[in-house]
């Protein structure tokens, strides 16, 4: 069998802050189609590592391909129009708008910007309403954002991105603040995004990067410590000592 | 009973607002007619600042500029060169987008405090060389342009931009015709992509939005309508100075945006319209007259803090645009 060549890989992707070197020359790479949790105690550099990847931050050193491509130099929004969707860590919907207009202003976009793709009005609003579907918010289509429960915004933030048509989605930490049903839920929804789409997962809840990574890479002070199947990881000796607490 | 759309009412609301204004026309005394000329070209400069100001959330303190290089664009030109009324008018469209891409380009790279202070040095550098090419310009003192030098050709005719209706009704199309285009903005996906980015701007950003390209495009198409307003003034009142450069040009349409409401069509007119009546009842009965006009702003801002439409819309009338 050929090799395919990844999705997305980093060559020695560093960010510094100060004197702080928060991303510390990593060398990642990930094929298409995975669902990937990056796990790791808090300031480990997991944010600031996927903020390289979509260009929010810029590296201090190394390159990001993306589909054979460098694209260490693009900006982040054209990022976005090749397939890259970030899911902020902190809930960032437009609180005064209704649910669909927020999808619709992913959805709107194309429209804008790519008339090559000729998206009809008509299209536009089933796209839209399409990805509430998905996360299971369509009978809340028309409420404000603002006034939808914080598990309700959450999985806004999620069809934003759905709504993108990512080729690979960056979800960071969207469990944090749920409830155990809607956990639940997520986890499905999250496995049926893993079917058409690349994963990348930033999560704390074991359980849930447990159901749902294919593999996982342990960060810790910028660095990468460990990487594996789920299996793997639970049994490396550094990485229970260093994050699994024991 | 058929219940109307937003969309319906707002567009009703505004056509009978261009209608009452053209009924003002045959309505009102000489003085208050010339007033409101007035007020409907500056409503163009306040509704210019408000795409930029209101609907994109760019705090820029130097709009004065756009104004004035419509204003001078077009005054030179008839003045200097003896272009008549269409030629001028396009030259000081044109020195406007021209000014606000290049300012626009290089403001843009700041944010808040910076892009205020930015714009208003730019804003300033403008108004020196009013002062400084005074052979052209003859600075503060400025230049009239004759009364035969002002008349517009239009369907065949001469239309006399001195005379009081000619110069009403001129004023008037303007207007609606920036108005128009300001609703037809707003409510288009363009408008909406600017509100969101005065939002959030790096959340439009990780929807694949090219957030300063957008920024660029709201502050040329506000400089084209502030230059459109500048060069109007100068062709129907027939006077160019630099005193239309100066700080107080900048500030002033802020003001008529605030009173009015920010991000809202008809804000601005009611805005200027406000301002220009208070300033003008307050300094009839008092020398102190700007005494009393800050306790009116303070009076607005306390009882309609988003302005008056912004309130209005807030309070009573949720589709006003
Ligand atoms: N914009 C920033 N400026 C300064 N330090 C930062 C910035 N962003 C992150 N850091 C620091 O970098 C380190 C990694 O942060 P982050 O990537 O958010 O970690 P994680 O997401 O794994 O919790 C932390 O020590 C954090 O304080
Ligand atoms: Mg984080």
């Amino acid at each position: 069998m050929a090799t395919v060549s990844p999705l997305l890989e980093t060559h020695g992707l560093g960010r510094s802050f100060g004197g702080l070197r928060a991303v510390d020359g990593v060398d990642f790479s990930l094929p298409e189609g995975e669902t990937h949790a990056i796990i790791g105690p808090n300031g480990a550099g997991k944010t600031t590592f996927v903020s390289l990847i979509c260009g929010r931050v810029a590296p201090t050193e190394g390159r990001v391909v993306f589909d054979g491509q460098d694209i260490s130099k693009m900006p982040a929004h054209k990022r976005v129009r090749a397939g890259i969707a970030y899911t902020f860590q902190i809930t960032s919907v437009f609180a005064n708008l209704t649910a669909f207009d927020n999808v619709a202003l992913a959805v709107q976009r194309q429209l804008i910007d790519d008339h090559e793709r000729g998206l009809s009005a008509h299209a536009l609003t089933e796209h839209g309403l399409d990805a509430l579907e998905k996360v299971g918010l369509a009978e809340h289509a028309h409420k404000v954002a603002g006034n939808l429960s914080y598990g309700h915004q959450r999985l806004l933030e999620v069809a934003m991105g759905l709504a993108l048509r990512p080729r690979l989605l960056i979800l960071d930490e969207p469990t944090q603040g749920l409830s155990d049903s809607e956990i639940e839920n997520f986890v499905a929804l999250v496995r049926q995004i893993g079917e058409e789409a690349t994963v990348l997962l930033i999560e704390h809840n074991m359980d849930v990067v447990m159901a749902l990574a294919e593999r996982i890479t342990v960060m810790e002070q910028g660095r990468i410590l460990a990487q594996g199947a789920p299996a793997e990881i639970r049994a490396n000796q550094a990485v229970q000592q260093a994050y699994l607490g024991g | 009973m058929t219940r109307l759309t937003p969309s319906t009412k707002s567009i009703a609301l505004h056509i009978g607002v261009v209608f009452a204004l053209l009924a003002l026309n045959f309505l009102l005394p000489e003085y208050h007619r010339g007033v409101f000329a007035r007020v409907l070209v500056l409503a163009v400069f306040a509704m210019g600042y408000n795409l930029a100001f209101g609907y994109t959330g760019l705090l820029s303190l130097g709009h004065a500029m756009f104004f004035a290089a419509g204003l001078y664009g077009a005054g030179l030109t008839i003045y200097h060169l003896e272009w008549s009324v269409w030629p001028a008018f396009g030259t000081g469209l044109a020195a406007g987008a021209a000014l606000a891409l290049v300012v626009g380009f290089l403001a843009l790279r700041t944010t808040g405090v910076a892009f205020m202070i930015v714009t208003l040095m730019f804003a300033q550098v403008f108004y020196l060389m009013t002062l400084y090419f005074t052979t052209y310009t003859r600075g503060e003192e400025g230049l009239v342009l004759p009364q035969e030098t002002r008349v517009l050709g239009f369907s065949g005719g001469m239309l006399d931009l001195s005379d009081p209706s000619t110069r009403y009704l001129v004023a008037l199309s303007l207007f609606t015709l920036v108005l128009a285009a300001i609703l037809f903005l707003v409510r288009a996906p363009y408008g909406r992509s600017l509100i969101a980015i005065r939002e959030n701007e790096e959340r439009m950003r990780m929807l694949g939005y090219d957030v300063f390209a957008n920024k660029l495009a709201s502050v040329v198409i506000s400089g084209i309508f502030c230059a459109a307003s500048g060069a109007a003034y100068a062709v129907l009142f027939g006077y160019v100075g630099s005193g239309f450069a100066a700080i107080q040009y900048s500030i002033l349409p802020l003001l008529w945006v605030l009173v009015g409401g920010a991000a809202t069509t008809l804000g601005p007119l009611i805005g200027t319209l406000f301002m220009f009546y208070v300033i003008d009842t307050a300094s009839s009965y008092t020398t102190a007259h700007l005494m009393v006009v800050g306790l009116v702003l303070i009076g607005v801002i306390l009882f309609f803090p988003k302005g008056i439409i912004g309130t209005v819309r807030e309070r009573w009338l949720p589709w006003l645009p």
